[in-house]
């Protein structure tokens, strides 16, 4: 079909001129009228008159957004996770409200089909009694958990958060692909789409008619708060960790939604009531929006090999303190021979078909249907009859009409006798398209949507939008998908302009939230990162005082060249580079902590740490010396950088205490197991300016000493002053007071241990006397600082 | 048979656990006109602060424990009185595999003690073409379920050889019958696996076995330790059936049960998350006494 006879001056008709439908399917754009569909017309009017700079500058903006906030697509493989740019084709899906409204309500029909087929399936089970479903695609289904059966869901249902993955016929009317009950993903990167797209397509576009993604996720918050009346309990999001692939669209959802983001370890059942355990003590947690598969969340009684559980999960949900969302063992819903079932349970527990049919669907344990894919293998896809995953995607002993994945042909009727219930046959189907901008123009590619719905007390809500995949060519066939491609936005549009978020701040009671809990995880990883970040900015000190020794004195064997190159070899460091990889690696311990906490981090904070990377990565430093040292100088511009964010912009929370911990003991530490050598009776020379340099303080000296360094200054400069931040003291001060304000630092006037302690070392170093600091005093500061590390690990991170 | 049964099972830690959490199966089983427990009690040193007992899926007792504090050592105990009646020898009314397949088609259901459940690959053991293709070898065309459930029994009998060293708990079993070496977990694991494959439902037993002692000598304290055999569905009218690979014997009054499931997984006597920096030493005692006949 080919598209566009208007006038030569329609800018509309010339931007769709060459999009060309492939034949056989239908297109979201191009009505069957092969002009552009009413609910685009206003986009495609205003697009048409975008210059291609234009149109580039847009979607720049968009892609820099999502570099911005961190969206990545991340593949992880067995060598490791590899990221690459996030696939946003720019170009939204746009839908027309009253399209959308009939596929909510067929959706709506479907979850609520799901609902009463899982509550049958770990309830009664008549459905299998009743021969509705053949028992064997549920007794041995590795996704029907025993442990689940005969357990209520405390909520009073197994299905709260449900997606669908669409596709249109080529007659217009759409089909379901596969269900996702387990823990779908999607609504996240959902929500990062739209804002993306949104700074690709803001004014002259019009925004009032489409509708808007947040109230969904806004209302469901307040479903889960809602699920327990208990005030002093909580709702939280639980994923399997920074392993997962969706890890980031948790942490994301957890900082939309202001709600905790946990790992299993973050667990603890006692007496039956699930609890988080946080640095103010266990409180108790009463719902998990669960992310990771269930099987998975208790290796008491699930999966036995899982090292990301909780022990004692299930037990605590029996006991009715604790629901999931969605309930444990709702994945049996994806099972694939279901989709043959479905069509018939529905009329016999609905007593009405499916509104929106799902695709056609054969299990070949049973004689006829067996007889019927054999016959029509070749324009049928036969797979695994129990496998989870969606039409597209294939495994090696898939057989795509006749033919395995590398091409050689397959024996059907081997095949079907030899496994039978094991397979089902699935027709081959082909998706319509929607219009993707590459090279200049737009050309049609096929599309799949995933759509969310959550439950409310009025029933299922469904997102009024979605997550479309697209494929990376114009072969229509849902197959085509599994090859990669790019994602896009999904608009309902309205002919009206739509209410406005009724969840929208602006016209409500001014409310502060409580304040969130801190899990000791988090807190341990904020306070890693603190001391990580600092050890860096410590030995890029020292390691530039070398280069800059090096550079004046042109020897290496000069005496104080070698005592910086002989104490950085005893704390591990080699100079055999000009920039040691100890930097590099400092760092990336810091970032790996700040990627465990980054619903709790702030996105700039992230950025300073992975430009720094960046930057010390690629730093080609091929001379020691002169260069090295200022190379080293435009790193502690990064440094300083970040330390100016964590003190500046971030919010006083418990966890930036834990973070501004971490700093502030690890540069006391360092900087007294460095006065304890730099200082020392034996040291050469130079060595007291070499301390005043690395502790950044040689103005300070010159200005409040009117003498030359000699020890007593550089030990009441550096390890004495409470004005000067490089000095032990002042950071041990830091230190105390930040300890002051944890929780549990003083019970009815008296210190914890932990405060006592480390009022202890402020005091000796208030009253010290320079002359009396001894080398030996200086390293029992260190160890003692240490002992306050171990201190506060096992009263609050652990 | 009244047999007086008593276990001990301790674990020592390397290092004190932060928090532990136990979940145990050892009480034996109350089945119909085949054994009756007359008392049982599961005691722990020292003593959890959390316990609760329940009934699995399958019907086998459970026993969860928690402790808040540190431990760096763990014992529990069993002492258990059973009734264990001697199942009469039966006539062979089991059908050949393929009126089986009838069967089982013809009785659809969930039920804990159905079939169904047993005839797909489970947790530890899924299906592998070598022992595949040994059970066939064994099964005769139009033979009985109850006459392959023997023939394999003996065959893999044969094959192997008892060796309480050369596996361990987590052997999976195509390496032991590559092997062809491994203790009663192992012949059990490798006994399911072929029957299932061939359309057979079996399931895995674990229980206590008493160990006849030489004449005139005292019996061995202490000597045996908890056993494991398989159960196998010969059918609507003979139900289950068991057997013990291992000793090559129809189970009978020497066999107390514990626990049924798909493998051992369903079954371990001890499932524990130990939240500990070092490893752990554990050791098992098991008693069976028969009192007077």
């Amino acid at each position: 079909m080919t598209v566009g006879v208007a006038s030569e001056h329609d800018p509309v008709a010339a931007l769709i001129r060459g999009y060309r439908v492939p034949p056989g399917v239908s297109d979201e754009m191009i009505g069957a009228d092969g002009q552009p569909r009413p609910v685009w017309r206003p986009f495609l009017q205003r697009f048409a008159r975008l210059s291609a700079e234009d149109i580039a500058r847009r979607f720049n903006r968009g892609d820099r957004y999502l570099r911005d906030a961190g969206v990545f697509f991340r593949h992880y493989r067995e060598e490791g996770s590899t990221e690459r740019d996030w696939p946003l084709s720019h170009v939204p899906v746009l839908l027309a409200e009253a399209e959308w409204k009939q596929i909510s309500a067929g959706l709506r029909q479907r979850a609520d089909l799901l609902e009463r087929v899982v509550a049958d399936l770990y309830g009664p089970g008549d459905l299998v009694r009743r021969g509705m479903l053949p028992t064997e695609l549920v007794a041995g289904n590795p996704a029907w958990l025993r442990p689940m059966v005969g357990i209520n869901p405390p909520s009073g249902h197994f299905l709260n958060f449900v997606a669908f993955e669409l596709g249109r016929n080529p007659d217009g009317s759409w089909f379901v692909l596969g269900d996702r009950t387990e823990a779908p993903s999607g609504a996240g990167f959902a929500l990062e789409n739209r804002v993306a797209t949104m700074r690709a397509f803001s004014d002259p576009f019009p925004h009032g008619t489409i509708h808007r993604l947040s109230e969904f996720f806004r209302e469901f918050r307040e479903v889960l708060q809602g699920f327990d009346s208990q005030p002093e309990s909580r709702a939280a999001i639980l994923t399997a960790g920074i392993g997962t692939e969706t890890y980031f669209e948790h942490a994301y959802i957890a900082r939309f939604l202001g709600m905790m983001l946990l790992e299993g370890e973050d667990l603890v059942v006692e007496q039956g009531r699930t609890m988080v355990r946080t640095v103010a003590g266990n409180k108790p947690v009463s719902v998990l929006w669960r992310r990771m598969d269930a099987a998975f969340v208790d290796p008491l009684e699930l999966n036995d090999k899982s090292q990301i559980g909780t022990p004692g999960l299930v037990n605590s949900i029996r006991s009715g303190h604790l629901s999931t969302v969605n309930a444990l063992g709702t994945g049996v819903l994806q099972t694939r021979a279901f989709l043959a079932f479905l069509p018939r349970i529905a009329r016999e527990l609905l007593g009405q078909p499916l509104a929106i049919p799902n695709i056609a669907t054969w299990w070949c344990g049973a004689p006829k249907e067996r007889a019927y894919v054999q016959a029509q293998s070749h324009r049928m896809t036969i797979g695994n009859a129990l496998a989870q995953d969606l039409p597209f995607e294939v495994e090696d002993r898939t057989i795509i009409a006749g033919r395995f994945p590398d091409g050689r042909f397959a024996d059907i009727s081997e095949q079907l006798a030899a496994q039978g219930g094991g397979l089902v046959g699935q027709e081959a189907v082909s998706l319509s398209t929607t219009p993707v901008y590459e090279h200049g123009q737009l050309v049609p590619r096929p599309v799949m949507l995933r759509v969310f719905a959550a439950r409310t007390a009025q029933g299922w809500s469904v997102m009024p939008g979605g997550y479309a995949r697209i494929g990376p060519s114009g072969d229509a066939t849902a197959l085509a998908l599994r090859r990669g491609g790019s994602v896009a936005d999904v608009w309902i549009v309205s002919d009206r302009a739509v209410p406005a978020d009724r969840f929208s701040t602006v016209d409500r009671q001014f409310q502060r939230a409580t304040p969130s809990l801190l899990p000791s995880r988090a807190a341990d990883n904020l306070y890693w990162m603190g001391r990580y970040v600092e050890r860096a900015e410590g030995l890029i000190r020292l390691v530039r005082s070398y280069h800059m020794r090096l550079a004046e004195t042109g020897v290496p064997d000069d005496p104080r060249v070698a005592r910086i190159a002989s104490y950085l070899k005893r704390t591990g460091i080699s100079l055999d580079q000009p920039v040691p990889g100890e930097i590099l690696e400092q760092l990336r311990s810091a970032i790996r902590c700040a990627a465990k906490v980054r619903d709790r981090f702030s996105i700039d904070g992230w950025l300073a740490l992975r430009s720094l990377e960046a930057d010390i990565a690629g730093a080609r430093v091929p001379m020691a010396g002169d260069e090295a040292a200022r190379a080293m100088s435009f790193m502690l511009r990064g440094t300083a950088g970040f330390g100016g964010l964590v003190h500046d912009n971030m919010y006083r929370f418990v966890g930036w205490r834990f973070l501004s911990i971490g700093r502030a003991l690890e540069r006391a530490q360092a900087m007294a197991w460095m006065l304890a050598d730099f200082a020392a009776p034996t040291a050469p020379e130079g060595s007291f300016d070499i301390a005043i340099e690395v502790g950044d303080s040689v103005m300070t000296h010159r200005r409040r000493y009117l003498i030359e360094t000699n020890r007593n200054t550089v030990i009441d400069l550096l390890a004495l002053d409470h004005r000067n931040p490089r000095s032990v003291r002042y950071q041990v001060s830091s230190v105390r007071r930040l300890v002051a304000e944890l929780p549990g630092a003083e019970v009815n006037g008296e210190l914890s241990e932990l405060a006592r302690a480390i009022l202890r070392i402020e005091t000796r170093l208030s009253v010290a006397d320079p002359a009396r600091l001894d080398t030996d005093r200086l390293n029992a500061t260190a160890r003692s600082l240490g002992r306050i590390s171990d201190l506060l690990t096992r009263t609050y991170l652990t | 048979m009244l047999y007086d049964i008593s276990l001990s099972i301790s674990y020592t830690y390397a290092a004190p656990s932060v928090q532990a959490r136990n979940v145990l199966r050892v009480l034996p089983l109350n089945r119909p006109n085949e054994q009756r427990r007359l008392s049982g009690e599961v005691s722990f040193e020292p003593r959890p602060q959390e316990r609760a007992d329940w009934t699995d899926f399958f019907g086998n007792a459970i026993t969860e424990i928690g402790f808040q504090q540190p431990l760096t050592r763990l014992t529990v105990h069993l002492k258990s009185r059973v009734e264990r009646m001697a199942r009469p020898p039966q006539l062979d009314l089991s059908p050949n595999r393929r009126r089986l397949a009838e069967e089982l088609a013809a009785m659809p259901g969930l039920a804990p003690d159905s079939p169904h459940h047993y005839l797909a690959p489970s947790p530890r053991v899924s299906f592998d073409a070598s022992i595949t293709r040994f059970v066939g070898s064994i099964l005769r065309e139009g033979g009985t379920v109850l006459a392959a459930m023997c023939d394999v029994g003996r065959a893999l009998h044969r094959e192997m050889r008892f060796d309480a060293e050369a596996t361990d708990v987590n052997t999976a079993p195509s390496d032991s019958f590559r092997n062809r070496h491994g203790v009663c977990q192992d012949f059990s694991h490798i006994m399911i696996a072929g029957l299932r494959a061939h359309g057979i439902p079996a399931g895995y037993v674990s229980g206590f076995l008493r160990t006849e002692p030489p004449r005139g000598q005292p019996r061995l304290e202490g000597a045996d330790a908890m056993h494991a055999w398989v159960r196998v569905w010969c059918g609507a009218e003979l139900g289950w059936v068991e057997y013990d690979p291992t000793n090559d014997l129809m189970v009978g009054a020497d066999h107390v049960s514990v626990a049924v499931g798909r493998d051992y997984s369903d079954v371990a006597p001890l499932k524990g998350a130990v939240r500990s920096s070092g490893g752990q030493k554990s050791r098992h005692a098991v008693d069976m006494v028969p009192l007077a006949e």
